[in-house]
């Protein structure tokens, strides 16, 4: 079990800066996961904690020792990659028992440890067979069985199910929460799904574009996201955003209506309102109405596609199944209590709401 | 969107096409298989027909035991072999640096064996001849091994690299994560996978030497030193083309390359890295 803290890390690729001052503490048994869009960093850092991206600047420590300059055999961490890489030419058992194998371990004491963790992800009838002869999923649980045996300091994970399909990812899915439980092993994550973030993560990183924008918990980053950045990536489907004016008592929309939001900030310069889809509400009664234009019915929710005059496309979720036909007229009703105000730097404007504070 | 059907014409057309290549092909093969056993009496008195109407193995028994057949053939194997172990060695080591390494000058170094694969042997055949003569090593097989592997290990390191650039990156580092040093995970992971193409750039190599004749002829004029392209051209000086003996003796090279590439083909179907990454 590790203790892993990185300080004012950096990456670059001669000129080009991919990580900026990267600071990140990971406590013993977490399971920390970095989400972000493709190219934002996050599997770059991963793969500086294994060791196999040599780190540019800054300082990288493994239980207070710094690890910047050690190599991978030694870090005795394990990592999961995304393509799995199983060694092709040897069978499960020996892949699930090549670090042991290179450590020359007992080969009494591998095959037991082979046979647990085989036992433990349900391989044991396949320990026998070349990688080529598995299914994707199978491959997977090899990998995993991989980084398992050799009991390590930490696990990385490289975006691990991204190769597998829609209903073996969420198996899967579950699977890696029941580990980290078991083991209660350091963990460290890397996704493009903010679905797997959200499930798995005890604290998400997200990454844009080189830099942190946001740690926290999963609720912390669909509650009060730091910017519009986070607001967007975190929560699906994504959070609408509308054009507005700030005033003291509340906000204009771009249609005039005035929308009253208690406990706005002092500087009322505010540029956009967030709004989720799961936050407006389909009333007769709104301050809003709407033409709905795709009507999606997904049995437990409902999506409502909708144009608001001079306010743009919205998307209304609402639980349960609505009896709405494109082309009708909505009302709608935003919950002040869940807006969500960003400035024009993109940053959060905080508001003092007791809700939020909770 | 119509169903494609079986068209007898269209199919009937494919194999007459691989029909006739490989008729074009392989005829040589067969008139030097069918030169070889025709009785000496009759070559020229059946001409072009195409299975003479008796056969002899007499040709293949004076090649073996009454001509220098034998040491020659043995020449060639020490040349090509080493050849074919000294170059694979090398680019092996040349290919796995490209394919995995970024250092300074890598791409000079790719232009410049680019640039030695552009002229014609011919031309450099007399500073060749000089630069071995100096050295003292005229009429010795080793010379031959040297020249052949420099000019082999630029192809060969480019065909060994495309081998390793197809060997994901990904299994050497999950060995590293493993426990593994470099080397070690190279000797464990990467080395078996690149079997099929040491094999190939063993078998290529190989036919290359065992067929040359240029270099040979000019390096080599001692007759215990000739290798086995030289040695047929024996049979026309010392025995007044000897068709018969000529062919036979052609046959018999055969044998080496033919067994080569059966181990080879082997290999290069295998396929051995399916089932590594996702799938």
């Amino acid at each position: 079990m590790a203790r892993i803290e990185l300080r004012n890390v950096v990456k670059r690729y001669g000129a080009v800066e991919v990580l900026r001052d990267i600071n990140l503490d990971v406590e013993d048994g977490e399971f920390i996961v970095l989400v972000g869009p493709s190219g934002c960093g996050k599997s770059t850092l991963l793969r500086m904690i294994a060791g196999l991206e040599p780190i540019t600047a800054g300082d990288f420590m493994i239980d207070d020792i710094r690890m910047n300059d050690v190599r991978p055999r030694d870090r005795d961490i394990a990592m999961v990659f995304q393509s799995y890489a199983l060694y092709p030419h040897m069978d499960v058992a020996r892949n699930m028992g090549f670090s042991m194998e290179i450590r020359k371990d007992p080969a009494t004491e591998r095959a037991s440890r082979v046979k647990q963790a085989a036992d433990t992800l349900g391989l044991t009838a396949l320990t026998e067979r070349l990688p080529k002869a598995l299914s994707g999923g199978q491959r997977q649980r090899v990998a995993m069985g991989r980084a398992i045996i050799r009991d390590p300091r930490a696990f990385l994970f490289d975006e691990p199910l991204s190769n597998l399909d829609a209903a073996l990812r969420v198996e899967m899915r579950l699977e890696i929460a029941r580990l980290h439980q078991k083991l209660g092993a350091t963990m460290i994550y890397v996704t493009h799904d903010q679905v797997e973030a959200l499930t798995l993560a005890d604290r998400i990183v997200v990454l844009n574009g080189g830099d942190i924008q946001q740690v926290g918990s999963p609720l912390d980053l669909y509650e009060r996201p730091a910017n519009k950045f986070v607001a967007q990536f975190i929560g699906s489907p994504t959070m609408n955003l509308v054009p507005i004016k700030g005033r003291p008592e509340g906000v204009t929309l771009a249609d005039g209506a005035l929308l009253k939001l208690p406990h706005l900030p002092d500087s009322p310069d505010a540029i956009e309102l967030g709004i989720r889809p799961e936050h407006i509400e389909v009333t007769d009664q709104g301050d809003l109405s709407g033409i709905a234009d795709v009507v999606e019915h997904l049995g437990s929710d409902t999506n409502i596609y909708l144009n608001v005059e001079k306010l743009g496309p919205l998307m209304v979720r609402k639980h349960g199944n609505i009896p709405i036909r494109p082309g009708e007229r909505v009302g709608l009703r935003i919950q002040p209590e869940n807006v969500h105000l960003f400035a024009p730097d993109g940053s959060a404007l905080r508001r003092a709401s007791p809700n939020m504070a909770a | 969107m119509s169903i494609a059907r079986p068209r007898p014409l269209l199919i009937a057309g494919k194999y007459a096409a691989l029909l006739g290549y490989l008729t074009f092909a392989l005829f040589p093969l067969y008139w030097l298989l069918k030169i070889a056993i025709t009785p000496d009496q009759l070559i020229f008195t059946e001409g072009t027909q195409l299975w003479p109407s008796s056969l002899t193995f007499d040709n293949f028994r004076t090649v073996l035991f009454q001509t220098d057949f034998l040491a020659y053939f043995g020449n060639s194997l020490y040349v090509s072999l080493g050849t074919a172990a000294a170059t694979t060695l090398i680019a092996a080591g040349a290919g796995y640096a490209f394919s995995r390494f970024d250092f300074g000058g890598k791409k000079i170094i790719i232009a410049v064996m680019l640039i030695t694969q552009m002229f014609p042997l011919l031309m450099i055949i007399a500073p060749i001849y000089k630069i071995v003569a100096s050295f003292g090593m005229l009429n010795s097989l080793t010379s031959l091994i040297v020249v052949y592997t420099a000019f082999n290990i630029p192809f060969a390191t480019f065909l060994m690299q495309s081998f390793f650039d197809g060997i994901p990156k990904d299994l050497e580092e999950a060995a590293m994560m493993d426990g593994c040093s470099r080397f070690q995970a190279l000797r464990k992971v990467i080395f078996p996978l690149t079997l099929p193409g040491l094999g190939a750039t063993l078998g290529f190599v190989f036919t290359a030497a065992w067929s040359e004749l240029l270099f040979a002829l000019m390096l080599i004029s001692k007759n215990e030193a000739m290798t086995f392209p030289m040695g047929l051209l024996t049979f026309v000086s010392k025995f007044s083309v000897d068709w018969g003996q000529m062919m036979a003796a052609g046959v018999l090279a055969l044998i080496p390359s033919c067994l080569f590439f059966i181990f080879i083909q082997r290999y290069l179907v295998q396929g051995l890295t399916s089932g590594a990454v996702k799938g």
